[in-house]
């Protein structure tokens, strides 16, 4: 098997690389690859030393999934060529680049969520047709690359019980159990919690200080600067730059990335609240197992501000905004809009929440915000279908649905400018752009913005964080959740803290310190911070 | 494995279905050489079977027509996401509902009988797939079992029906009393003399007005649009407020009344009295030319004929050939199913490979329709 192979060369390496054949890992050199008339990957060059941690970076649709791709061997590369330890190979599929000491670790796990750990490691590898013989040394494995990686789970343990960080921890032990010296990791810390990325940072500083090879991809610059030693820019299917991380910014690293400068810091005015546009008060939310999730919550939103509602993810943020939009029933409370009570229960509660001036951008648009198998234009109308808008009676007026959509897709800069591109052939912070769109055309009076930001690459985030700055100074009211807390520190005007489905406090952005907001969202200060006057509003 | 580019669209609906269908007749003709006759003579009796003369094309039309309605019963249900397998079941028990209107207005002209017994069929057939709709709608019961037992209680409710309620005093048969000749419809030979005296009759018209309703309701309505996006992603259509619950009963209601015209095309089309067994599986054949029509008008009109063929060019095949029994038949009828409908995919990889080698420019092409088809 591949494993022993591999696995017995892997520990001596150090980061320098002094005694192998070659001191880089990885070799990538003129790499092309198309699809149809999309040049995914022009001539692209690029060496990844042994033993270091080479983050690549680019906007969504850059070409660093399709590049990992051809290395991992899922697509193969139109021409150019790849050299593995010095030594060039035609890499046909994923089971050979596991041969060649090449893992992978996917943005969704591949794992089978009712076998126990031990078990998915071994699947797929299995030493011959009794299970019990390779269980037993997976067990012994395992043991070994726990000590040796401290990547410790317990092999018995279910996948579905565990948590993601968990999950993705199985997924690398996977791969080292298969023999990998260079891991891929695309988007690791997308479906992390704050403290379970740190966690995977610190394995991945160890598996290089062990003399593995690791390969980032992401588009958060912050884990960027946190964890590689080398990074490589992408833009538009070309390699821009390889820069050593120590010696360069995210500034530097952001321009590359987009090809112009790029504001970090969110540019706006001081808010001019006005009166209460949407007041929630004793809601009480359960989630679909029944476990109460938001536990007695009051709060108002006035016209002209936006309120940041932070937080780790899970505690509690979902179920509120799903509540809030009229997509899952509230057990109590009142969630009321310019006064007047909104009646939110059953199926089609969302409806009666639109009709009520109530936009609501969700917090995952793949799963609830669009039909990615629509075309551009369907999606446009999505929760909007029964519009006089869009034709009269029964009938749909496709013409005029289609006139809206190409308009929008001009106002929000929308790429491709097609309306009758399936929705899934957009990128992540095109889609977003399409909901955006949708819901802040409708003119609401109040809109509930989750994650507006999550997987969307920077020129985007810039623009969607201007639009919703925009609609608050045209005396919209909005509600802004977001993990991230940057985010919410340079949107918001008031930020409201979540934990475990209460809020434990507000914060004033402009005076209140990450390490505050932190121990408010872990828990540990229950204390509401006198809260400033909502008016005071923030100048930068 | 390097990713395959989409079929462009004539050959994805076109060139694929024919591939499936050549080698269904391939395997069958093998068979029909294992049992010592001649596979193309038999052939040449299923095509002039069914083709032949305005007779035998009148019967190919005559199924076809009942194939239609289960085959559009089975694809509005399929673009919510559901899997409507009870068409026979609810094409059954609307007889009941078409047969309950036509005998106490059988002297009237049929033109008056015949517009009421579609309501009739349709609300009886409707009503049927409302409750497995309903049920999974409330309850959370899945259709595909509750429509395969909705078969099972129609089945046995009709048996008793007829024997015990429809049956006239006296009369040994298992089935209703006769609609008055005065009554009946007249069958389509008597306008166009080339049908002969076929079964094919005036509800064909109505099987294409459903084609083209269908097409409109899916891609033109409101409605579609909903059961569309439900059908993609439940999720989505909840947070857009459109209630779930709602749009699969009104959808499975539809179905069912689809299915329910299989009662008008026999009953008031054919043979003018209610029989037990009349629906003879055209419900189950309906999945597959569903299946075969990828769930659209046009390709369900012709897998409809072309199983309508299958159907009468293999009757005629036995009295043509009598060494190939009616079994036979129905092993060449079966084969097609497989091979159009179970494996309906298994060529597609290598065709699409086909046509990445021959230019990039049609891989770009590929794409391009891909994106362009859903209403087409």
């Amino acid at each position: 098997m591949a494993s022993d192979t591999h696995m017995g060369n892997s520990p001596a390496q150090r980061p320098s690389g002094a005694a192998a054949a070659s001191e880089f890992a990885i070799e990538l050199i003129k790499i092309n690859k198309s699809f149809g008339p999309v040049h995914a990957n022009k001539d692209i060059d690029l060496a990844i030393r042994r033993g270091s941690v080479h983050g690549i970076v680019g906007e969504n649709g850059a070409g660093k999934s399709t590049l990992m791709s051809i290395l991992y061997g899922f697509y193969t590369a139109d021409s150019g060529e790849i050299r593995v330890d010095g030594t060039t190979h035609a890499i046909t599929d994923s089971r050979h680049a596991l041969a060649l000491g090449i893992g992978m670790v996917h943005q969704h796990f591949m794992l089978v969520d009712n076998f126990s750990i031990l078990e998915n490691v071994v699947l797929g590898v299995e030493d011959n047709a009794l299970l019990g013989p390779s269980l037993t040394r997976a067990r012994k494995e395992l043991v070994r690359l726990a000590k040796e990686y401290r990547l410790d789970v317990d092999p018995d343990a279910i996948i579905e019980d565990v948590s993601v960080g968990t999950q993705q921890r199985v997924e690398i032990l996977k791969a080292l159990y298969r023999g990998a010296d260079v891991l891929i990791l695309d988007e690791p810390t997308g479906v992390l919690t704050p403290s379970e990325a740190d966690d995977l940072f610190r394995v991945l500083k160890e598996l290089r200080d062990q003399g593995k090879t690791i390969i980032l991809i992401t588009h958060k610059l912050r884990e960027i600067m946190a964890i590689t030693d080398y990074v490589s820019v992408m833009r538009q299917g070309e390699m821009v730059a390889t820069l050593k991380t120590s010696e360069t910014d995210p500034g530097a690293i952001a321009e590359l990335m987009v090809g112009r400068r790029v504001l970090l810091e969110v540019d706006k005015g001081p808010a001019t609240p006005g009166e209460v546009f949407l007041s929630v008060e004793n809601l009480v939310v359960k989630d679909d197992l029944g476990i109460t999730r938001v536990k007695d919550v009051s709060f108002t939103v006035r016209s002209g501000e936006i309120v940041g509602i932070a937080g780790v993810a899970g505690n509690g943020q979902s179920e509120l905004l799903e509540s809030v939009s009229g997509m899952r029933d509230q057990s109590s409370g009142v969630v009321s809009l310019k006064g007047k009570p909104l009646s939110l229960e059953g199926d089609d509660g969302a409806h009666r929440a639109r009709e009520a001036g109530l936009a609501h951008v969700p917090e995952d648009r793949q799963r609830m915000g669009l039909v990615t198998a629509f075309e551009e234009w369907e999606n446009a109308i999505l929760g909007y279908q029964d519009d006089p808008a869009y034709g009269k009676g029964w009938i749909l007026d496709i013409d005029a649905a289609r006139a809206k959509a190409r308009e929008r897709i001009a106002q929000f800069d929308i790429r491709p400018a097609n309306e009758r591109l399936k929705t899934a052939n957009f990128s992540g912070g095109n889609q977003q752009k399409i909901v955006l769109a949708r819901e802040m055309s409708s003119n609401p009076d109040v809109l509930i913005v989750g994650q507006p930001t999550r997987g969307v690459d920077i020129g985007a985030i810039e623009f969607i964080h201007n639009q919703i700055i925009k609609m608050r100074d045209a005396g919209k009211a909005i509600l802004l959740v977001s993990v991230e807390l940057d985010e919410i520190r340079s949107l918001a005007d008031r930020i409201l803290v979540m934990f475990d489905g209460h809020i434990v406090g507000e914060a004033d952005p402009a005076t209140a310190t990450e390490g505050e907001l932190g121990l408010m969202m872990a828990g540990i200060s229950e204390k509401t911070a006198p809260a400033p006057k909502a008016a005071e509003g923030k100048t930068k | 494995m390097s990713a395959l580019r989409p079929l462009p669209r004539w050959a994805d609906i076109l060139l694929l279905p024919i591939i499936n269908l050549v080698l269904a007749f391939v395997i069958s003709g093998l068979v029909v050489l294992a049992i010592g006759q001649n596979p193309l003579a038999a052939l040449e009796a299923i095509v002039g079977g069914a083709f032949g003369s305005g007779y035998n094309f009148g019967y190919t039309l005559y199924y076809s027509t009942n194939f239609i309605f289960t085959g559009l019963a089975v694809a509005v249900a399929a673009h919510a996401g559901l899997f409507n397998i009870g068409g026979n079941g609810q094409a059954y028990i609307a007889g009941l509902g078409v047969i309950l209107v036509a005998l106490p207005l059988q002297f009237l002209p049929w033109w008056i009988t015949f517009p009421i017994a579609i309501l009739a069929g349709a609300a009886v057939g409707g009503f049927w797939a409302f409750i497995p709709g309903w049920l999974q709608a409330k309850r959370g019961s899945h259709v595909v079992i509750t429509t395969i037992m909705f078969n099972f209680i129609a089945a046995a409710i009709m048996v008793y029906m007829v024997v015990n309620v429809l049956k006239p005093a006296g009369v040994l048969a298992p089935e209703s009393a006769m609609i008055d000749p005065a009554g009946r419809m007249p069958k389509l030979g008597t306008f166009i003399p080339w049908f002969k005296n076929t079964d094919v009759n005036f509800t064909l018209l109505l099987a294409l007005l459903c084609l083209v309703g269908v097409y409109v309701l899916i891609w033109h309505t409101r409605f579609g649009y909903t059961m569309r996006a439900l059908g993609h992603n439940p999720t989505a259509t909840t947070y857009a407020g459109i209630s779930n619950s709602r749009t699969i009963m009104i959808v499975m209601t539809l179905s069912g009344a689809l299915a329910g015209m299989v009662a008008v095309n026999q009953i008031v089309g054919v043979q003018y009295r209610l029989v037990l067994d009349y629906v003879a599986d055209a419900g189950f054949v309906g999945i597959a030319v569903a299946l075969m029509g990828r769930n659209h008008p046009i390709g369900i009109l012709f897998a409809a004929l072309l199983f309508g063929a299958l159907y009468q060019g293999g009757n005629e095949l036995q009295y043509v050939i009598p060494g190939l029994s009616k079994e036979m038949v129905v092993v060449i009828q079966a084969l097609v199913i497989l091979f159009t409908g179970a494996m309906e995919g298994m060529f597609r990889p290598g065709l699409q490979r086909a046509f990445m080698l021959l230019s990039p420019a049609q891989k770009a092409e590929a794409e391009a329709r891909n994106t362009a088809k859903s209403e087409s």
